[in-house]
């Protein structure tokens, strides 16, 4: 035999081998810890070694179990490839009843644990597009009910949940009031701190505080915040709506004759609409103030010059259109959120990339309405 | 059926934080017995079932799986303890973004040291052994719930472990699927020897499938019977144990 008796495992003895017929007696356990190893074995004797029947006994085999009966489906195996025979004897009463619960003799290997395959480029293509359209199609509807529902509320205001609306108000709002007024103050300082060093040159100090105050009214408070906000709150909605499909709540809704999109979505876009806008007013306070820090401490300017060129250029049209923004941001923002959630199928890793697509989508839709915003207040504002 | 216990539970107080659900209970389960935990509702079944399989710490006593003390072993021990388990959650609790075989194949893949292809063969065997056979690619959303069952019973049989926890088995399921799942665990308690602890209250399979039983009772927080469910259901002494068996408010 050609393969050394070293590389077999200790459990592996040839009892015989002449003229291509072998017999190999197996002892010990064939059980989870021996598998691997034995099956190793197994592979090494069948290599080269003519082996053209093979009987295997499994009299001193204490304890066999599946893991066992791979060794055995590998030497069965081998032998079923070059067409050779292959016995098993003596096996005890364990082995027997093993070998029949499995139906050792109809096992086959399977084709195997292979993953589907990835379509052509073109398949995806149509694919994506189909879907995309699906998914625009459920968000015009989407939109249309949510619309519907906002309206009865107006019409019949004593059917808005008031204390969820409220709670809503508390976690997207209050809540979210020191990290909009950390990252507006940064923002502020920032903005001061590297104007400053250009306007230095030119003695203009001063005007730092209108550039901060413009800037953050006009575009980066609403923006900023609009986008704290979704990351917080477009995120939780989408979540919290999300889980519900899963666990049947939403379901549990409409069959009790409660419109799902008036019960969750409408306190969640009040809400929003009404907290965003103040949210959006103290990020550009702190701003402000950030701002200042930087041109009292670092550029020698008084509080009072600093707060005057503030609000020079500051005119209340940019107040308003602040307001306006931030609260259409909120609106998209609260839209996409629950939107997401309710096109949550499945489980886990649904809810997962329900969250994560509810922010994606809410940076987007706030960027391409902000820039609508920019064109419109140009020509007309 | 040996006369070994593989678990024993001595002096044991469970609970959540401060909450006691059961107090100083102690009882042993035998190696290679069907062993039931049942009770009315809120009388711990769930509890001490979490207990036993290492996911709450008690609040005092001692939980002893086949020689250690799962409350009180160090790490290395304790993840040992853990491959002699396998436990079937009341729904199957399958991973959802994996297919049947690829979730049976997560323990095999992660505790031995078997090439793909052998585990392959292995989880189809496993998935023959409850009937499955055939549904290896199938995603857990694709199956029914008792198949979702049975597929997590095949997960938790993947490394062959000494015992197997059952919480709730015939929750959801009509009474042909639960019957056919009563069999499956007689037919592999008898073939493989596993122990076997069941949590329920369907009585059907209770007698059905038990040896032994303990019957847990929130008014006292602990067992108030123990021993055959037949021998209970016909001479027990107390009257609440007789209703619950008979299934009958009389006495």
């Amino acid at each position: 035999m050609r393969t050394h008796k070293s590389l077999l495992p200790s459990a592996f003895k040839v009892a015989r081998f002449e003229a291509g017929e072998m017999e190999l007696r197996i002892q010990g356990r064939m059980d989870l810890a021996e598998s691997a190893g034995m099956i190793k074995g197994a592979r090494r004797l069948l290599e080269g070694n003519g082996i053209r029947t093979l009987t295997v006994d499994l009299g001193g085999v204490e304890y066999l179990d599946d893991y066992g009966l791979l060794v055995l489906l590998e030497l069965r195996e081998g032998m079923e490839a070059v067409k050779g025979g292959f016995y098993l004897k003596n096996p005890s009463e364990n082995a027997r009843n093993v070998l029949s619960i499995f139906d050792f003799d109809k096992v086959k290997r399977p084709v195997s644990l292979e993953k589907k395959r990835r379509p052509d480029v073109f398949t995806r293509v149509g694919e994506a597009a189909l879907k995309n359209w699906d998914d625009l199609r459920y968000m015009i509807s989407f939109l249309g009910s949510v619309c519907l529902a906002m309206v009865h509320v107006v019409r019949f205001p004593g059917t808005l949940r008031r204390e969820e609306t409220l709670l809503t108000m508390q976690k997207t709002g209050f809540d979210a009031l020191p990290i909009v007024g950390l990252i507006s103050m940064l923002l502020g300082m920032i903005l001061a701190f590297m104007s400053s060093v250009q306007l230095k040159q030119f003695g203009a100090d001063v005007y730092v505080a209108s550039l901060v105050s413009l800037a953050m009214v006009r575009e980066l408070g609403p923006v900023m915040t609009a986008i704290i906000v979704a990351g917080r709150t477009g995120s939780a909605f989408a979540a919290e709506i999300g889980t519900m499909k899963v666990s049947e709540e939403v379901d549990a809704l409409f069959t009790m004759g409660m419109d799902p999109t008036r019960f969750l979505v409408v306190p969640k876009m009040i809400a929003s609409a009404v907290m965003v806008p103040f949210l959006t007013l103290f990020a550009d306070v702190f701003s402000i103030l950030g701002g200042m820090l930087v041109g009292v401490f670092l550029l020698d300017l008084t509080p009072n010059s600093y707060i005057a060129e503030t609000f020079r250029f500051l005119a209340l049209r940019d107040i308003v259109w602040s307001f306006v923004k931030s609260t259409v941001f909120a609106l998209l923002i609260a839209w996409i959120g629950c939107l997401r959630g309710f096109q949550v199928r499945g489980g886990a890793e649904s809810v997962g990339q329900a969250t994560t697509s509810a922010v994606v989508s809410s940076l987007f839709l706030i960027i391409l309405s902000d820039s609508l915003f920019a064109v419109i207040r140009v020509y007309w504002g | 059926m040996t006369d070994r216990p593989i678990i024993q539970v001595r002096n044991l107080v469970a609970g959540y934080g401060e909450t006691v659900i059961l107090h100083n209970i102690s009882f042993d389960v035998y190696e290679g017995e069907i062993f039931v935990i049942l009770g009315g509702s809120g009388c711990g079944k769930s509890t001490l079932l979490k207990h036993l399989i290492g996911l709450i710490p008690p609040i005092s006593g001692e939980v002893i799986i086949d020689g250690h003390d799962i409350s009180r072993c160090d790490e290395e021990t304790f993840q040992e303890i853990l491959k002699k388990i396998g436990v079937l959650y009341q729904s199957g609790a399958l991973f959802g973004s994996m297919t049947l075989a690829e979730n049976i194949a997560l323990p095999i893949g992660e505790y031995t040291d078997l090439t793909p292809r052998s585990i392959a063969a292995l989880v189809s065997m496993k998935l023959g052994l409850v009937h499955l056979d055939g549904f290896e690619n199938h995603l857990p959303s694709e199956i029914s719930g008792g198949m979702k069952k049975r597929a997590g019973l095949a997960r938790a049989m993947a490394l062959n472990p000494k015992v197997l926890f059952f919480d709730e088995p015939s929750a959801g399921l009509d009474p042909i699927t639960s019957a056919e799942l009563d069999n499956l665990i007689i037919h592999l308690n008898k073939s493989l020897n596993t122990t076997m602890v069941i949590v329920t209250h369907e009585l059907s399979s209770i007698f059905a499938v038990s040896h032994r039983v303990i019957m847990l009772d929130k008014r006292v927080k602990g067992i108030i019977a123990e021993g055959d469910p037949k021998y209970l259901r016909d001479h027990s002494q107390n009257t609440f144990v007789r209703q619950f068996f008979n299934r009958t408010l009389e006495a």
